[in-house]
């Protein structure tokens, strides 16, 4: 894995800069700042889950509230909207990360990975969706896609990891039911299935 | 008995869209025209508003109306009121709802809202309330003299505002560990002779405790989406329960049961928190009536942390009497409760934990809920019980100590039996198996051995081991089940439980397909929405699914195989007891030629009509069921019942928990290195669900232990901690990586399935495990959950601690 890009550094990141976004509850951060007579680009060309969508973006738009309320990716989910939980998990070039703490309009050309786009093109469950199932790793399910994208991020650069690498990944997706253990458990499994 | 579906593990159906993203959760249902709600809430933790002036709000464009407090139907005080008018009690809560056609318009809106207060006093600590002359969180008093029982946990308080104040003097005794003397309490109870139990004590302890309010931490908030549609409200909600919902949420919005629709497919985590109407969806109904637009109120993060609900903290003292032989005789307790502002509060349910784990000949329980300015409490897993075995579980082990005996031995000695009474009334309970789970842990644990060893030491590095008991009333009865059979041979079990993912709404469900005695594959399950046709059901919680609902689909399904029967026997004679049914067929006994399929038998059913295919049904179900059978009347094989079976007072949820941990003396940070948990739950029903549930629990039990607190600036009554990182619950890595878990396996003869829940406990035996660890590695017991670094870097260098001692809400 990327040490300049691990996911203790980039929680640490995303907390600091959500520390002034956070005062506000406000869905979109930044909406009160928005200078209405400033020209900005709105459509941009996104590339998610290997298909180039159109959207219009508003420059405060964070790239959850894009996917989740302009492009219906309703997969991930927006648990705190401030880099606390990882519920909001997708991949950038195979890299997982906070959705709800990225503006879409710095997303450029990097390729956008969402719970969506794990299936084979014949429909099949990725095999970290299948471990899960087998080894029920969600309960409630609200964090269950964000753990599914660090999972498949991890798995991405290392397909063979030690159990104690699986818990470092998921490190960055609270559960509040406690399924840590099982989440542990299908990461573990999803390997094997790979390997 | 040997099953075929009970017991064993299968695939849920919701579980596929949970990991593909296709499982929907109220925010993910965006109807065409949707408008957004958003709340102006208190900056001022107690006062009464004077004037609202949104005439310049309703100005702005895009900004659809307002509700006040004047547009709902009228509360009282101390109830959690939708809108606050009258009596503002917490900063946070909502005074008026705004809507518009964005949600950042709504939010730009709520600005613009004039709005004038009178200020009151406050106070967010129990204990300086209820010195004399300490300030009161309502005018009229300080105290809740509550007048129901708490027995339904998530009932509404019934009671009235009164005043109790106790001296300086006996305040200051309270807080230093000592029985207050001549002061007055607002309720308690007793039995047993107290005197007498205590002269036969050769040991007796007094301590003082405290344990924290602690927010749920749902991941998804309390968000709230509504429509009318042909006079119909259909409302999106995230709730542990449909038919708990449905009846209050129609009284809120002046309509009949029958038109409300109540869709919660899957929710984002309940933990009490949810196991009935919470107040903001009365304006999400109401709104989306009066604008005739979807309306989607959305819960911030933020916001869950001052108008959701947390478990109530509490402060207390106990003295607890041991016999020579290790048996208790006698416990006298008194807890002084954080009820926030409404008064909830968990006083006897703790002490009943006491009544259960520890069986006393005698106890007495003095109790005062003392209202605070602060986030309004409710039920939270295991609500008192867990946090009572918190502060116990080292209370005990000192006692073990002092009478020279082993801890888990101790706890053995007072293990509830089957025939142990339990509680103030001293009641039956249906079953218990302790004994057994104490035996199993301590074997798997390896207990004596490493309890007899000396402690390991690494350098500043210091271990301990620990252990706890966890108990919760864990079942319930007087429900009803509802299975269909159609034509085409499927077989519908309707589920009208709520779906926190515990995947008891389908473990429960294979009751009926034991029953059934047909394939699982042949089943599936109508849920999620009340237009499904559910019956009624117990609120998701209280541990008491498994229990509950395996009964009522077993009665559901018996009643569907007598129908079976019968039409068998009016196609090809004889009497109903002359026919078996085996392989989805049902057949002459002495004969198997003469029969035929279920599906064959549905169609059959609607031929014959009346109670066959549901246009007839039992005059004891609710109404809730009867709608839902009427709405499926004439299309197949209905068996539908009410649970009548059996039920011996209590049925209780038990867990054992023995947990090792390893605390740095530099740091105060300390890890869980070996966990195990043991549960007496009866008959497994569903193995991997027993074992989300168990180690599931640990977490909580971890997080309690300690981190998770409400913590509120006594000068502002500002809450501190309004985030997952800051209140904070546990992530992977404070967890140990591998958890073992398991339990006695012995049926309860109370359900013919043989479950009993055990959802709650596993968070009492936690962390009770790991504060008795805790204080056995340090030799130090601090009596209060959380146990913070800060506090055993103090410790462990003679420090004074910079907390205040035995506080609930300040530090």
């Amino acid at each position: 894995m990327n040490p300049k890009l691990s996911r203790r550094r980039f929680i640490k990141g995303v907390i600091y800069s959500s520390a002034a976004a956070s005062a506000g509850a406000g869905y979109y951060l930044a909406t009160a700042q928005v200078n209405s007579n400033a020209v900005v680009e709105r459509l941009l060309s996104l590339n998610i889950n290997g298909q180039t969508r159109l959207v219009d973006v508003a420059p405060t738009e964070t790239l959850a509230f894009t996917l989740r309320n302009k492009l219906g990716l309703t997969g991930l989910k927006v648990a705190c909207n401030r880099g606390e939980c990882g519920a909001c998990t997708v991949l950038l070039d195979n890299i997982s990360n906070y959705s709800c703490s990225l503006l879409t309009h710095t997303i450029k050309q990097r390729a956008i990975t969402t719970v969506e786009g794990l299936r084979s093109v014949d429909g099949r469950l990725s095999a970290v969706q299948q471990a899960f199932i087998e080894e029920l790793a969600p309960q409630c399910g609200f964090c269950t896609p964000g753990q599914v994208m660090a999972a498949t991020a991890l798995l991405r650069a290392n397909s063979n990891p030690s159990r104690e690498e699986a818990r470092q990944a998921l490190a960055g997706n609270l559960c509040r039911c406690g399924a840590y253990d099982h989440y542990l458990n299908g990461v573990m499994r999803a390997a094997e299935l790979l390997s | 008995m040997t099953f075929i579906h009970i017991g064993k593990d299968f695939v849920p159906p919701d579980v596929e869209g949970k990991v593909t993203g296709d499982a929907k959760y109220v925010e993910d249902f965006k109807p065409e025209g949707l408008v957004y709600a958003r709340l102006l809430t208190s900056p001022l933790p107690s006062g009464r508003v004077t004037s609202i002036d949104a005439s310049e709000a309703l100005r702005m464009d895009g900004v659809l109306g307002v509700i006040t407090a004047d547009d709902l139907p009228p509360s009282s005080a101390p109830d959690d009121p939708v809108l606050a008018s009258d009596d503002v009690t917490y900063i946070g809560q909502p005074i008026v709802a705004i809507a518009a056609i964005s949600d950042a318009i709504a939010e730009n809106a709520i600005d613009r809202i004039k709005i004038e207060f009178e200020r009151r006093s406050f106070v967010t600590d129990p204990l300086e309330s209820l010195v004399q002359f300490g300030p009161n969180a309502y005018p009229d008093g300080n105290v809740l003299r509550q007048s129901n029982s708490l027995e339904d946990e998530n009932a509404t308080i019934r009671g009235g505002i009164a005043e109790i104040k106790w001296p300086a003097t006996e305040i200051e005794k309270f807080r230093n560990g000592q029985e207050p003397i001549g002061v007055d309490f607002a309720d308690g109870w007793t039995y047993g002779d107290l005197d007498t139990a205590f002269s036969e004590s050769t040991v007796i302890v007094e301590e003082s405790f405290v344990t924290a309010g602690t927010p749920h931490h749902c991941m998804e908030p309390r968000s709230s989406m509504a429509y009318w549609q042909n006079g119909k409200c259909y409302f999106y909600a995230s709730t542990q329960s449909q038919s708990a919902v449905v009846e209050p949420l129609a009284d809120l919005l002046g309509i009949a049961p029958e038109n409300v629709c109540m869709i919660s497919e899957n929710t984002g985590g309940g933990f009490g928190s949810k196991g009935r109407v919470y107040p903001t969806m009365a304006i999400t109904g109401k709104f989306s009536q009066l604008l005739n637009r979807p309306v989607q109120l959305r819960i911030t993060r933020e916001e869950e942390y001052y108008l959701g609900v947390g478990r109530p903290g509490m402060q207390g003292w106990v003295k607890t009497g041991v016999r020579a032989d290790g048996s208790v005789a006698a416990v006298d307790v008194i807890i002084i409760s954080d009820g926030g502002p409404t008064g909830r509060n968990s006083a006897s349910s703790s002490a009943q934990h006491l009544s259960v784990v520890y069986t006393p000949s005698a106890m007495r329980l003095r109790n005062i809920p003392v209202f605070t300015n602060t986030a309004p409490r409710g039920a939270q897993r295991g609500p008192g019980q867990n946090e009572m075995s918190a502060a116990i579980a080292p209370i005990m082990d000192k006692a073990a100590r002092q009478l020279g005996m082993d801890r888990a031995q101790f706890r053995r000695v007072n293990a509830p039996h089957s025939e142990s009474p339990v509680y103030e009334n001293q009641g039956p309970i249906t079953s218990a198996f302790m004994t057994e789970a104490i035996d199993k842990a301590s074997e798997m644990f390896n207990w004596a051995e490493r309890e007899a060893a000396p402690r390991q030491k690494n350098g500043r590095k210091v271990r301990g081991l620990g252990i706890g008991l966890g108990y919760h009333s864990a079942g319930g009865n007087g429900y009803d089940g509802l299975v269909r059979i159609t034509p085409d041979g499927r077989i519908h079990l309707h589920s009208g439980v709520g779906n926190l993912g515990t995947y008891s709404y389908a473990g429960t469900a294979r009751a009926a397909a034991e029953v059934l005695k047909c394939r699982w594959e042949s089943c599936e399950i109508p849920r999620g929405s009340t237009d499904s046709h559910l019956p009624h059901a117990s609120t998701q919680g209280g541990s008491n699914t498994i229990f509950t609902h395996t009964r009522s689909n077993w009665v559901a399904a018996e009643n569907a195989v007598v129908k079976l029967k019968e039409i068998a026997a009016i196609e090809f004679g004889g009497d109903a007891e002359d026919y078996s049914i085996e392989n989805e067929r049902v057949f002459k006994t002495k004969n198997s030629n003469q029969g035929f399929s279920y599906g064959e038998a549905a169609a059959k059913a609607i031929e014959l009509g009346g109670r066959f295919s549901g246009e007839e049904y039992p005059d004891d179900i609710h109404s809730i069921t009867q709608r839902a059978v009427q709405g499926i009347a004439g299309s197949g094989l209905v068996g539908v019942a009410k649970d009548n079976l059996p039920k011996r007072g209590i049925a209780p949820g038990l867990m054992i928990s023995m947990a090792e941990v390893e605390i740095d003396l530099d740091t105060g940070k300390y890890e869980v290195i070996d966990y195990i948990g043991i549960a007496d739950c009866g008959t497994i029903i569903h193995p991997q669900g027993l074992a989300q549930q168990i180690n599931g629990g640990a977490v909580w039990g971890f997080g309690m232990a300690g981190s998770e607190r409400h913590v509120y600036d006594p000068q502002n009554a500002l809450p501190a901690n309004i985030g997952f990182y800051q209140a904070k619950l546990p992530t992977i890595l404070d967890v140990p990586s591998n958890m073992e878990s398991g339990a006695v396996d012995i049926a309860d003869p109370y359900n013919p399935a043989g479950g009993r829940g055990v959802g709650e406990p596993s968070q009492g035996s936690a962390v009770a495990a790991v504060t008795s660890a805790i204080a056995d590695a340090l030799g130090h017991s601090f009596n209060r959950v959380p146990v913070t670094p800060d506090m055993i870097v103090n410790f462990a260098n003679n420090d004074e601690q910079g907390s205040t001692p035995l506080a609930i809400n300040t530090f």
